[in-house]
């Protein structure tokens, strides 16, 4: 068994601008390790699970945190911290299902030193994976989880693939429901890809949970104003008040006009191994007046489609739960 | 709580010695310690649950810079299986000890591990019980599955220890229906009064199968050790419980005699059971320095802590409870197999018949148990080892039958409450010193406004229900026989030299007030000599099984009272007449008939020293061997005090704590907040409010953790734990408990000690578990789980119309 809590050495770089850190990365290429809070980064290295050989710290790259005002919305330096999001006026303001998230991500202490970008960015917390096993998302050919005496109490209902660890992330669900875009940088320029997208399964790639790829790094996120001040609802259900990932959590925006739903964004966390859009759920809601029907309706829907486990039926009825809320209470 | 008008220094608060240094970050703990030249230590743990080391290639390890030794099971003295072991070449738990390395630094020694090249042979393992009693089922230990002589209680001495084989017939399994507890052979069997009558008069029967869960200690301090050797003797410093209780068992695992070690644990971060006695890893530092030369340093880190920290056993079981129409318990038949991890399992099982026997007091009972040996983590005792986890079973259970009866909740408790006359169960029964359960129950109905409260059970405000429980909790509170040592210096201090340990009860100071009290001496005078055996401490009883209170106030008392009868002494014989004609008032010994003839505890002190014999230590008074020692390395240096506890004790000692509890669970989320508690002691005279307060109020929150999310996992495919870091254990955060909870005590004196006094700090647990439970069950119109955590999942299951995930008798569920 490999050693844990203790980590091995690495060489540790803190570059102080762009360009350098682009350089680093491209020279160590998949030895190299980008690093932002590390509040999951340390885990993996102490446990000699992930073992770099190099490892980037971005904070010192100016302009790589702070919450900005821009002409369609704002945009969110990845390195900003989950304390500063939840805190922040402007996004309470107009983007209160962001800060609610955050706020609900892990303990005071760890939403401190914790970004944004690294909370989207975690990997997936499935027990066997973490323990260090050789699973197929660690390069191995067997799933631990999924088997007939396999503990997958909080592992997925949608789209397994070999892998049925789900995202753990608060603010992912948060992102995709407020349609963000996430601006994406490496040597050779700047992309950005929507949240929706940004999410990869193990369909895509299983030993990664997103887009980024070797020399890329997650410079910011970018809100639309689209549902600046628009009703929303989140919720985290957890075994714990904090300290906790979600059991599953859900993420929800909606526009009103009058009486009726006129649009929404639903997004469910913990469910899959990205965050779930609830396209079923909207499409039944949206343009509907907010009554019992339309409530129980859109919570029938939620869990369509679900394939349970040994351990996580009980996430269908927190699911449609979590669902119904999110309509009757936003 | 009340203030005592009876005492001068019992029943009032006082700012213990230590917690200045706690509170300011400067208390050292053993991982704080630094040498000269030291190495540290690092260790290989098993990757399996059950191997055979066949080959350890450590060459490679051994060449590497900065490494300075390697040491194996070979090197070290093995115990008796299935007895834990200092390393092992046959572990029988993933994270259990192989071998280990020294060298200039942590990183180094963690490099040069994982350049050892160890080969194994898989053996067959089992975690649950049941599959090991099934005929031809796998045996977790090394010739079976059985301790033959099981400690049973957790005072009892280890005694022979042998392993056998044990296996039930398939017709046992048979037997019984899907998901009803088997009930083969077992090895503790008892019975008391006309069980069969009991069910056939019975109007209610209830026969239930249960699963309790396995609970890790989560002691903030790992358990670090550092070791050195100086002028034939072993330092150690170690993070235990408790101080003298340490030396023997150490001592032995180092292969020392107890006046060859030095022992300091001044502080402990917290033990909860699984630090009262020696064990055997804090021994590797002191065999390594041995080998290499070097102070070495074994810190154990979060996750080591897990692996081989000890766990509270978990239990399947099943109880048969006959009632009569008016709510008595008339009949309790009950089994329990119990987890029994891979090393000597403690005796959790034992205690599970005892609680049964004492807090529902059965007219009749039969009591059947066998501990079973599972490759998990060692299952050592944890806060009220076996009561506790029947708290958390036999609350909802009280309820049923309350409900079913027509009988209040509250009643039901009522009156099945102990008294003084009740007996334990057991093959000794023994009367209790006293009990006021009663008391307590009423006490706190009356604090939490029981009838309202309940009136208000099952109260929907939308998708939230309001829950309202009760829950009991008990633990044995006292035992006798142990010694007491204080000192009179010349310059009119006195020292209580107390070998009780640091638990963080303070119950080492507070029991040392029992001696300042009797004696009459300001606290300000007096010094409390601990942490350290070269501070010569008597042989007392350690930190352990809410013992501590009782136990040392008894032996404080004693020699307490024999300092007194040699300051009288010394008075007559410079005053004149005789030793009964003096009494002690504001440090002086003075003549009852002429207050004027006196002298000061100082000159009593100067004059013990000219007069030698047993006034200056040179008769240790019929004290322990290691207490005569002591005793010797301080005669010359005062007046001693020094005695046994001799005073006759037959009766068992008992405290009880009850608590109320309302909850508000969402039936849409499966999460509850618990919005009152309250909870009430019978333990006695009232020594250290303050410090009853924080037992009842920590022992509250470890007992919601039991109740709402705490568990160890294991994975049935590889045996592999699946709690090993503070987030994954799931005990429960600040947000898990409530920000308030209302603490009180009977405080009534007990009789069988000097002041009163008794233990209580392991009941609190039980008492919030099965509440919390209880609670639950109410909210949710009296479904019962019949399990340990009840867990957010199962909670929505039950809300959902669904059934379990787990089956009823299935162990280590997430």
């Amino acid at each position: 068994m490999s050693t844990k809590d203790m980590m091995p050495n690495f060489d540790l770089f803190q570059p102080s601008d762009m360009e350098n850190a682009f350089d680093l990365l491209e020279q160590y290429g998949a030895d190299a390790w980008p690093l932002a809070g590390g509040q999951d980064s340390l885990d993996w290295f102490k446990d000699r699970i992930k073992r770099p050989v190099a490892v980037i710290d971005l904070a010192g790259i100016p302009g790589m945190s702070g919450i900005n005002e821009i002409a369609d919305g704002i945009e969110i330096g990845a390195l900003t911290t989950l304390t500063e999001i939840a805190e922040s006026p402007l996004i309470q303001d107009s983007y209160g299902l962001l800060a609610e998230a955050a706020s609900r991500v892990a303990s005071p202490q760890i939403r401190n030193i914790g970004t944004l970008g690294g909370n989207v960015c975690q990997d997936v917390r499935c027990w066997y994976y973490r323990s260090g096993l050789d699973c197929y998302r660690a390069g191995g050919n067997t799933c631990y989880a999924d088997t007939p005496e396999g503990l997958n109490r909080e592992h997925c209902l949608f789209e397994a693939d070999r892998c049925v660890a789900v995202t753990p992330s608060d603010t992912a669900p948060a992102l995709v429901a407020l349609a963000a875009t996430m601006v994406i940088q490496n040597s050779a320029g700047s992309r950005e890809v929507a949240a929706e997208d940004f999410f990869i399964g193990p369909d895509v790639d299983i030993e990664r949970v997103t887009v980024l790829e070797p020399g890329d790094i997650l410079t910011s996120i970018k809100i639309p104003s689209t549902w600046a001040g628009a009703s929303y609802y989140f919720e985290k259900v957890a075994d714990r008040e904090t300290w906790d990932f979600a059991l599953v959590n859900v993420a929800a925006v909606l526009r009103f006009s009058g009486e009726t739903i006129e649009d929404l964004r639903v997004v469910c966390g913990g469910v899959q191994c990205t965050p779930r859009r609830l396209n079923g759920v909207e499409d039944i809601v949206r343009g509907s007046t907010r009554d019992e029907e339309t409530i129980n309706l859109a919570a029938g829907a939620a869990a369509r489609g679900a394939t349970t486990l040994n351990y996580n039926q009980f996430k269908i009825p927190l699911m449609e739960n979590l669902v119904k809320r999110a309509i009757r209470d936003s | 709580m009340a203030d005592n008008p009876t005492y001068k220094l019992i029943g009032k608060d006082f700012t213990p010695p230590d917690i200045e240094a706690k509170v300011t970050g400067a208390a050292t703990y053993s991982e704080d310690f630094r040498a000269e030249g030291m190495a540290y230590v690092k260790m290989l743990l098993s990757p399996m649950p059950h191997a055979r080391v066949t080959n350890i290639d450590a060459s490679e390890a051994l060449a590497m810079e900065g490494v300075y030794g390697i040491m194996t099971a070979d090197d070290v003295p093995s115990f008796q299986n299935p007895g834990e072991q200092i390393l092992n070449n046959e572990p029988n738990f993933v994270g259990e000890p192989i071998l280990a390395i020294a060298a200039v630094d942590e990183a180094t020694a963690a490099n040069a591990l994982e350049l050892v090249r160890v080969d194994y042979e898989e053996l067959p393992f089992v975690l649950d019980p049941l599959e090991s009693l099934y005929p031809g089922g796998p045996d977790a230990y090394r010739g079976g599955n059985l301790v033959s002589s099981a400690r049973v209680e957790e005072e009892d001495e280890v005694g022979d220890i042998g392993v056998t084989s044990h296996k039930w017939t398939a017709r046992d399994f048979a037997a019984v229906e899907e998901g009803q507890l088997p009930m083969g052979e077992p090895t503790l069997d008892w019975q008391y009064g006309d069980l069969d009558g009991a069910f056939a008069d019975a109007a209610l029967v209830l026969d239930e199968s249960f699963v309790t869960a396995c609970n890790s200690h989560h002691s903030m301090e790992p358990r670090s050790a550092f070791s050195y050797w100086q002028n034939g003797k072993c330092y150690v410093h170690g993070s235990t419980q408790s101080q003298m209780f340490i030396v023997p068992g150490l001592a032995n695992m180092i292969g020392i005699t107890p006046d060859e070690l030095v022992y300091i644990s001044e502080f402990c971060g917290g033990g909860f059971g699984s630090k009262g006695g020696a064990y055997t890893i804090m021994a590797l530092p002191a065999h390594f320095s041995r080998m290499i030369g070097r102070p070495c340093m074994l810190r154990i880190t979060r996750a080591e802590e897990y692996y081989l920290g000890s766990a509270r056993a978990s239990f399947q079981g099943r109880a048969k409870l006959a009632f009569n129409a008016q709510g008595k318990m008339i009949g309790a038949d009950v089994y329990i197999v119990q987890q029994g991890g891979a090393k000597n399992p403690f005796g959790d099982y034992g205690a599970a018949g005892t609680m049964v026997s004492l807090v529902y007091t059965p007219d009749s009972m039969r009591f059947r148990a066998i501990p079973i040996g599972t490759n998990t983590t060692p299952c050592g005792p944890q806060r009220g080892p076996g009561q506790n986890q029947m708290s958390a079973i036999m609350e909802p259970l009280m309820d049923k039958a309350a409900n079913a009866l027509g009988i209040d909740q509250l009643e039901i408790r009522r009156i099945n409450a102990s008294n003084h006359d009740t007996l334990t169960g057991g093959e000794n029964r023994q009367k209790l010193s006293s009990s006021y359960m009663l008391d307590a129950i009423d006490m706190g109905a009356e604090r939490f406004d029981w009838a309202a409260k309940f009136a208000r059970n099952g109260e929907r405000n939308g998708s939230k229900v309001i829950g309202v429980g009760i829950g009991q909790g008990y633990h044995s509170a006292g035992i006798s026989g142990f010694d007491g040592l204080m000192r009179i210096l010349p310059n009119g201090k006195l020292h209580i030299h107390t070998g009780v340990g640091n638990l963080g009860t303070y119950s080492y100071a507070s029991t040392s007030r029992v001696a300042a009290e009797v004696l009459g001496m300001d606290w300000a005078n007096c010094v409390i000599e601990r942490g350290d055996t070269s501070k010569h401490l008597p042989w007392t009883i350690g930190q352990f099984g809410s013992l501590t209170t009782y136990t040392m106030s008894r032996a404080n008392h004693a020699a307490a009272m024999d300092m007194k009868q040699k300051l009288q002494e010394i008075a007559a014989m410079d005053l004149g007449g005789e030793a009964a004609d003096y009494d002690l008032s504001d440090e002086t010994v003075f003549r009852i008939s002429d207050p004027t003839q006196s002298i000061t505890f100082a000159q009593a002190a100067q004059r013990a020293l000219e007069l030698g014999g047993k006034y200056s230590g040179e008769d240790p008074n019929g004290t322990n061997p290691l207490t005569q020692a002591s005793v010797a390395g301080l005669a010359g240096t005062g007046l001693i005090g020094v005695a046994r506890d001799t005073t006759p004790l037959n009766e068992h000692i008992s405290a009880m704590v009850a608590s109320f509890v309302m909850i508000e669970l969402d039936t849409e989320t499966g999460n509850y907040e618990i919005l009152e508690f309250v909870s009430t002691g019978d333990c006695g005279t009232v020594n250290h409010p303050i410090g009853l307060e924080a037992q009842l109020r920590g022992g509250a929150c470890m007992g919601i953790g039991m109740a709402r999310s705490e568990r160890q996992i294991y994975d049935p495919q590889n045996g592999l734990p699946g709690s090993v870091g503070l987030y994954q254990a799931k005990l429960p955060s600040y947000l898990d408990v409530p920000a308030f909870m209302d603490v009180s005590a009977v405080n009534k004196p007990d009789p069988t000690n000097p002041m009163g006094m008794k233990g209580v700090g392991e009941p609190p647990v039980g008492a919030a578990v099965g509440a919390v439970l209880a609670a639950v069950s109410n909210a949710l119109g009296g479904h019962y789980f019949n399990r340990n955590p009840v867990t957010s999942d199962m909670i929505l299951n039950a809300t959902s119309g669904r059934e379990q995930s787990h089956t009823p008798l299935q162990l280590f569920t997430q």
